[in-house]
């Protein structure tokens, strides 16, 4: 199943990647051209800055999970439901979030965008401006996110053993030194496996993208998931090659930032 | 994907609905009439046919509109229908080189439909051969605001000066002159089609589409300096809005014309406006030199080369492009038969578009994305939505479109 699902697709797309094919004819034989192409093709940097920009800003989903975890990891009357009040943005689909937060910059009717409208006199059509477009786009992501990375740390943090604390605690530790030196090194597996899927999330974006802006205003959105999935298959796409050699390279930094996970992995069960 | 699997469960669900009894010739019609009018309206085309044709079965899957247009690769290869819905012009182009439509050069023959599909021919024909029936076109234009116009105390203006001179007022007015909604690019298109078509005339136009000219000649550069004088006056954040989010601006009064598809009619109409403060007119004139041409994209029926039962469907295709038949099914789906000898429907602005299309003697474009190969108008429609965004780019933008067609078109 692993191979069917999984490996021979990923050989097949490394193959397709050497051709020409609009996915109807012929494949036809083109050696590196695609990627000699991708080379001076500026969309392709232009996602891939974003793509950057994505997975700089999506890693604060981690500090700011767990700050809302430590923050909600008290025993007060309802404290669950709060909790769960907090988890809700990560319970809607991505689709969802991406037309709230349509409607929220949306120009004339959207609530940023009167109230940047109401203090500074002009408001600001996030989606439509392309130095600000991926950032609305990435604050949408960041919603769910967070979420998603303070679960994680919420259950991270009833494993912390109470009597460390209470030892840290006679030993006069208070705040960012009992939080850096007692409860971080508790909660790093928590935090390991937070980094690795907002890592992968943030490489992998492309609903809201698609969503939101259809990767424009003139492609200053696109990221290299949602680039690769405009040419081998939207409207106007068919390269099938073509998007086979983006999702190779796509393929290739995913590739550098698992099998730093696993050798990390791999490094921590031997030091056990 | 999703829309194929609706597309099935809609074909499972329409397939139990028909009656019983087993009838030995059926005919399996994929469309993508997925509003309610344009349903109704197919559904009517299939009942007439099979009233006239009792012996055979037309079962009727019907795609969403948007994913049809990526669910046909799918069926076309895996599962062909018998008729399948399609625009004519380039959008054509793949499936026919690929060998996915059948060349029904005999209906054409047979029903004598060069000469009453004639407006059409040269959008149907490629390798001296036709590849489907087109059974609906509707005109382009300016649909204007007519309270807003008496508001400001100026009339709507066949020439360009006479344009942009209404667009100085409007402006003084706190009134879009122009809007558009140009998220899905497309909207854009139609703008920068009407500004070629009158700058340089039709035949450079199709030449331009077909990549016979360069992005960085001096005849594209006269198209986009006279795009750049509408500019200060077209809605601001257009980039951000859909073209229906645009047709509210029109309905409001915050924007006085809009170059759009009589499609958008409906929904003026919907947002309150009506046959009276509802106006239309053919895109002012730029160079008086130049006959008239007109953009009118067609709708079409094809069959597949890998269709089951090809006789009945070109029968069926040979009963679409009848007058009486395309003169029906228009008028319900609020558009214009193709064929000369059909009649249209009493709206105001279908007659105005009949008119106007059949007086068009510099001839009829389909449009950006259907004149031009996919992925050049991809590209050529990010291209001109920068343009009204960015103007001062506009020397990397025809450098980056000439890239693109030297790539598509080799010399």
């Amino acid at each position: 199943m692993f191979s069917v699902y999984v490996i021979i697709p990923i050989f097949q797309s490394i193959w397709v990647s050497f051709h020409d094919w609009d996915g109807l004819g012929a494949m036809r034989w083109i050696g590196l051209a695609n990627y000699s192409e991708l080379w001076w093709d500026e969309a392709f940097y232009t996602s891939l800055k974003n793509n950057i920009i994505w997975l700089a800003l999506y890693l604060l989903a981690v500090p700011a999970g767990l700050m809302i975890a430590l923050f909600l990891n008290q025993t007060v009357r309802g404290i669950r439901i709060y909790k769960s009040l907090f988890f809700f943005p990560f319970v809607i689909s991505q689709v969802v979030v991406g037309l709230i937060f349509s409607w929220f910059y949306a120009p004339g009717f959207g609530l940023l965008y009167a109230l940047i409208e109401w203090v500074s006199g002009t408001g600001v059509a996030i989606l439509a401006d392309e130095r600000y477009v991926t950032y609305g786009i990435i604050a949408a992501g960041l919603w769910p996110q967070i979420a998603y990375c303070m679960i994680l740390y919420l259950t991270g943090l009833n494993a912390v053993a109470a009597d460390q604390i209470e030892a840290a605690r006679l030993d006069g530790a208070k705040g960012w030194r009992m939080l850096w030196h007692v409860v971080l090194p508790q909660l790093r597996p928590a935090t390991f496996i937070a980094v690795v899927v907002t890592v992968i999330g943030a490489l992998r974006s492309f609903d809201l993208v698609s969503i939101m802006t259809s990767g424009g205003p003139f492609g200053s959105s696109r990221v290299l998931s949602y680039y690769m999935y405009e040419q081998a298959l939207s409207e106007y796409g068919y390269r099938m090659g073509y998007g086979a050699a983006i999702a190779v390279v796509l393929f290739g930094i995913m590739m550098i930032f698992i099998s730093g996970f696993i050798w990390k992995m791999w490094r921590d069960e031997k030091g056990v | 994907m999703v829309h194929l699997r609706k597309g099935l469960v809609l074909a499972m669900l329409l397939s139990t609905a028909a009656p019983a009894f087993a009838q030995s010739r059926v005919l399996v019609f994929n469309s993508n009439a997925s509003d309610p009018a344009p349903k109704a309206a197919f559904e009517q085309l299939v009942a007439d046919f099979e009233a006239e044709n009792p012996e055979i079965d037309v079962q009727v899957n019907t795609f969403d509109h948007e994913g049809y247009k990526t669910a046909i690769r799918n069926f076309l290869t895996a599962d062909a229908p018998d008729v399948v819905f399609w625009f004519a012009g380039n959008r054509m182009r793949p499936f026919v080189e690929a060998g996915q439509f059948l060349d029904v050069s005999d209906v054409w023959a047979q029903n004598g439909l060069t000469d009453s599909l004639s407006s059409t021919l040269s959008a149907m024909t490629i390798d001296d051969k036709q590849w489907g029936v087109p059974f609906t076109y509707y005109q382009w234009g300016v649909y204007m605001n007519r309270d807003v116009y008496a508001q400001v105390g100026v009339e709507p203006a066949d020439t360009w000066e006479g344009f942009l001179a209404n667009c100085e007022a409007f402006k003084a007015a706190g009134i879009d002159c122009l809007t558009t909604g140009s998220k899905a690019l497309w909207p854009v298109a139609g703008l920068f089609d009407y500004l070629s078509l009158r700058t340089n005339g039709y035949d450079w136009h199709m030449q331009l589409t077909n990549g016979e000219v360069a992005w960085t000649d001096d005849s594209v550069r006269a198209v986009f300096a006279e795009f750049a004088k509408v500019l200060p006056y077209v809605s601001a954040n257009h980039a951000a809005i859909d073209w229906q989010d645009a047709v509210s601006n029109l309905v409001q009064g915050t924007a006085a014309n809009y170059v759009m598809g009589n499609f958008a009619v409906a929904s003026f109409k919907d947002g309150g406006m009506t046959d009276e403060n509802l106006g239309f007119m053919s895109f002012p004139t730029i160079n008086a030199d130049i006959p008239r041409a007109e953009e009118a994209p067609t709708d079409t029926l094809h069959i597949p080369a890998g269709a089951k039962n090809p006789d009945d469907a070109k029968l069926f295709l040979a009963f679409a492009a009848r007058p009486d038949v395309q003169t029906t099914l228009n008028a319900a789906l609020g558009q214009l038969p193709v064929n000369a000898e059909a009649s249209v429907g009493d709206d105001p602005f279908l007659q105005a578009g009949f008119e106007m299309l059949s007086t068009a003697e510099g001839g009829i474009a389909q449009f950006f994305d259907r004149d031009a190969s996919p992925e050049m108008a991809k590209a050529g429609m990010e291209g001109f939505q920068e343009f009204m965004v960015r103007p001062e780019r506009l020397d990397d933008i025809l450098e980056r479109l000439e890239r693109q067609r030297q790539r598509l078109y080799p010399q």
